[in-house]
């Protein structure tokens, strides 16, 4: 594996082919705020709060430093006022959904969100996914998933699978970033009605 | 059709194809592409098969189904051949006529012809009508010459010759650089240089590698990509496999929407024609190389036309975006080398390889070289496919080729580049369009949807359908572009609904800011442009619906209202009884008024009142003035009164 250096607020920094942005500055200490990032899970890029601006070929960008492989001679600045701007931007968003949660809180706060910016949406649900991955890639039973795609997409426990193996699992309740409300909460509608075992769920 | 061996063998055949065909015998071509097949062309065929068997005149005539002409405004389209005599709207019951009158006796029947509606005068063949004489049409052209469904129609004007070409007179790479040197931008939407794309691919490391046709065309309005599949899908073949062979691919997919189900059929004919000739499969017309062909069906996700989400659905994942880098080039299909491009990039290729890069970009302007199809639609005279070079004026293409607006109505703007293009005013209707100049003005040249809108275009209205659209359409992976457009959504719809705020505008800007800048794809990172062009380029509209909860083109229902002018109504009667909610109140010789309560503004009594009344007003933005009172509401007809 060959090194690379690259520059992060200023900081000369050594990092090995393959990493990302995110884990580059994690190793040397640079901060940078994640939502839907997860050490045991691959790299997904949904929440956005990761943002930061890179210079590359003369070129300033926003982009999303988990998932940006890191390049040689590469600038990123994890602050400046574009990304301040965007990450407020995205918290507002969010706390449209989730207005009491104090992982969004605290964000808001270094970020000046205002948490009344946009009207209450019904779900606490921000989709960061980590439930949906964890038990995909980690336990391996996809026991939760994604349905309906656009502003209709939320997370949906497979009443079938959910009901041999939630209960004793939970692990995914406690990933979640607003709370394990919206988890909770999904699984019990999916688990009050269950489908009746002698109705074969259809075929796609 | 048999095996072709060699590029000798291919050219005997088309010669051999050509001399059994006599271009003095007479043929009738029926456009059956989508647009004709809606508008009846099936039936058409069918006659023009019984007529000639009933005239005697099988086996002197020549019946052909050809592709989509592009003036679907007047389809079905037939064309008489030798003479090429065009004639428009033609209904089944014409065919008698057209066989005894033209194929029989070569006259012209008159009724038939293209009639411009300026002058009067008649047109007798396409090259005549103003529709298709300021158009350039290199890789749309064909299309009305050949039976999609024959490759020997294909062979006969030439098809393949670039695919022997290139195998047997260029190397891999000195194909890269004529496309280079053409100076190919991508037609799907973003112009990213083709030629680069490709020599990435080649020059990326592996074995397997791959190229993909993308045929998910998802613009509300636009089917150029339909047209092209359904009307000539072997040039896209061909451009196709002579990609496969600069890059170093032997396997490649053509991804089509599986609600185009001609363009599904047509190509699943043409890959199976494509390997009995040997121009698929092991050792390609003898040169050593081999190359196969799949086709993928969409399930219509207007997301899965970025070229990353397309990537994940034909790996069997929902379509999301990966992000960028890797690049499909290095890592796409299976994570292997992949080059993607739109159906009208893959069929421009046999074109240059034929002609060569400098005749190629003879045409154009600096940047932008080429012809482009676009989908000329809404409210313009003639709808339908246009192939015109880079750097022709949008003035040009609505009113020269377009035929201006219909109904004596002005101008209002242009929408381009689908759900995610920009609106352009008048003041903008003579920049060149070309990728470049477009991006200036805040619009896109997309994969070439074109919609015209006239003064009655509310265009808040028509940047809430879009984003309404998006909404539907994001994948929903990513905040900015989910969320974004959820709350951007929202502020048009209250700001259509006479709901908006000091503020509205401002926020919505902010807003675009962030999903333009943050979000994971080009689906997100455009999505603002209808919302930006609008804001502007018509800024006044919104601040009419937010500060005074008027629209000025009348179209936001809540902001409008109808009301019978009771110095005009004649108690004609006609609006009370078309009205579908008995809102209207009156009887005969009784001034009719509308109970706004009742209302729900369908708009029906002021279409139905007649023009010489013109009783019913739309209002917008001021109080629908009081209803006169019921004793004042007789009319006492002077003829009566006597």
């Amino acid at each position: 594996m060959s090194k690379i250096i690259l520059q992060i607020d200023e900081k000369k920094v050594e990092a090995r082919e393959g990493m990302t942005i995110l884990e580059a500055a994690h190793s040397v200490g640079i901060f940078i705020p994640t939502l839907c990032h997860h050490e045991k899970l691959e790299p997904y890029g949904a929440c956005r709060i990761c943002t930061v601006e890179v210079e590359t070929h003369g070129r300033t960008n926003l982009i999303a430093s988990c998932l940006y492989p890191v390049e040689q001679d590469l600038v990123v600045r994890t602050r400046s006022e574009k990304v301040d701007k965007t990450r407020k931007m995205i918290l507002e968003l969010m706390l449209a959904h989730a207005p009491d949660d104090p992982a969004l809180q605290d964000l808001a706060k270094e970020y000046g969100a205002d948490k009344n910016r946009f009207e209450k949406e019904p779900s606490f649900c921000i989709l960061c996914g980590l439930c949906v991955r964890y038990c995909a890639e980690v336990k391996k039973k996809n026991a939760v998933g994604f349905v309906n795609r656009g502003i209709r997409r939320e997370i949906s426990f497979i009443p079938e699978i959910a009901s041999k193996e939630c209960l004793n699992c939970k692990e995914c309740f406690s990933l979640c970033p607003t709370g394990a409300l919206q988890a909770a909460f999904v699984l019990t509608e999916a688990l009050a009605f269950p489908p009746p075992p002698s109705e074969p769920v259809p075929d796609e | 059709m048999r095996r072709i061996n060699s590029p000798a063998d291919l050219e005997g055949l088309r010669k051999d194809i050509l001399s059994k065909r006599n271009r003095n015998k007479p043929c009738i071509t029926l456009c059956s592409g989508t647009a004709c097949h809606a508008s009846g062309s099936e039936k058409v065929a069918a006659a023009i098969e019984q007529e000639i068997e009933k005239q005697g005149l099988k086996g002197e005539v020549d019946f052909r189904r050809t592709g989509c002409h592009g003036f679907c405004e007047k389809g079905p389209i037939a064309v008489i051949y030798p003479e090429e005599i065009c004639y428009l709207q033609v209904m089944p019951e014409d065919i008698s006529e057209i066989t005894s009158r033209t194929l029989k006796e070569k006259k012209v029947v008159d009724r038939l012809l293209y009639v411009d509606p300026n002058t009067g005068e008649k047109a007798t063949h396409e090259s005549d009508i103003p529709f298709y004489k300021n158009q350039e049409r290199l890789v749309f052209g064909p299309n009305r010459r050949i039976d999609p469904k024959s490759i020997e129609d294909y062979l006969a004007i030439g098809g393949y010759q670039a695919l022997a070409k290139a195998l047997f007179e260029m190397t891999p790479e000195q194909v890269i650089r004529e496309v280079k040197g053409a100076n190919l931008r991508g037609r799907g939407g973003a112009g990213f240089p083709a030629g680069m794309k490709w020599e990435a691919a080649r020059n990326a490391p592996g074995e397997t590698k791959y190229v993909i046709v993308n045929c998910d065309e998802g613009d509300p309005g636009a089917y150029m990509d339909r047209s092209l599949m359904e009307g000539n899908p072997h040039s896209v073949l061909e451009g196709l496999i002579i990609g496969a062979y600069a890059i170093g691919s032997h396997e490649g997919y053509i991804y089509v929407r599986q609600e185009y189900p001609l363009a599904v059929e047509n190509v699943g004919i043409a890959i199976k024609q494509a390997e009995q000739c040997g121009f698929l499969g092991e050792n390609i017309l003898g040169s050593g190389f081999d190359f196969t062909i799949q086709m993928h069906r969409g399930a219509g996700a207007f997301v899965c036309g970025e070229e990353t989400s397309l990537l994940m659905s034909l790996e069997g994942k929902a379509g999301e975006p990966r992000a960028r880098p890797p690049y499909p080039a290095t890592k796409g299909l299976w994570d292997k080398p992949t080059n993607i491009n739109n159906v009208e990039t893959w069929a421009n290729i046999p074109f240059i390889i034929n002609k060569g890069a400098d005749f190629f970009t003879s045409i154009g302007t600096e940047g932008s070289k080429g012809t482009k199809i676009f989908s000329l639609v809404g409210k313009v005279n003639n709808t339908g496919l246009v192939e015109v070079p880079m750097g022709i004026t949008l003035r040009d293409i609505i009113y020269k080729v377009g035929g201006g607006i219909p109904g004596g109505k002005k101008f209002k703007a242009v929408q381009t580049g689908g759900p995610s293009g920009g609106c352009i005013p008048e003041e903008h209707l003579d920049i060149e369009v070309d990728f470049d100049e477009l991006a200036q003005v805040g619009a896109i040249m997309g994969s070439g949807g074109m919609i015209v809108m006239d003064e009655d275009t509310c265009m808040v209205d028509v940047a809430r359908y879009f984003l309404a659209f998006l909404a539907d359409e994001s994948c929903g992976k990513c905040v900015p572009c989910r969320e974004g457009i959820r709350q951007m959504l929202k502020i048009l719809t209250n700001i259509s609904e006479g709901k908006g705020k000091e503020g509205d505008i401002e926020l919505l800007v902010e807003l675009s800011e962030t999903t333009r800048n943050a979000s994971l794809c080009a689906l997100g990172k455009t999505a603002p442009n209808p919302v930006l062009s609008t804001i502007r380029y018509f800024r006044d509209e919104y601040e009419a619906h937010i500060k005074e909860k008027r629209c000025p083109a009348y179209v936001c229902k809540e902001l409008i209202s109808y009301y019978i002018d009771p110095d005009t109504c004649q108690a004609c009667m006609i609006c009370l009884r078309k009205c579908p909610v008995e809102a209207i109140v009156g009887g005969k010789n009784q001034i009719h008024v509308i109970d706004q309560e009742k209302c729900i503004k369908c708009g029906t009594c002021f279409e139905v009142c007649p023009p010489r009344f013109g009783a019913v007003k739309k209002i917008s933005g001021e109080p629908v003035p009081p209803p006169i009172p019921e004793e004042a509401r007789t009319i006492i007809r002077k003829s009566k009164a006597k």
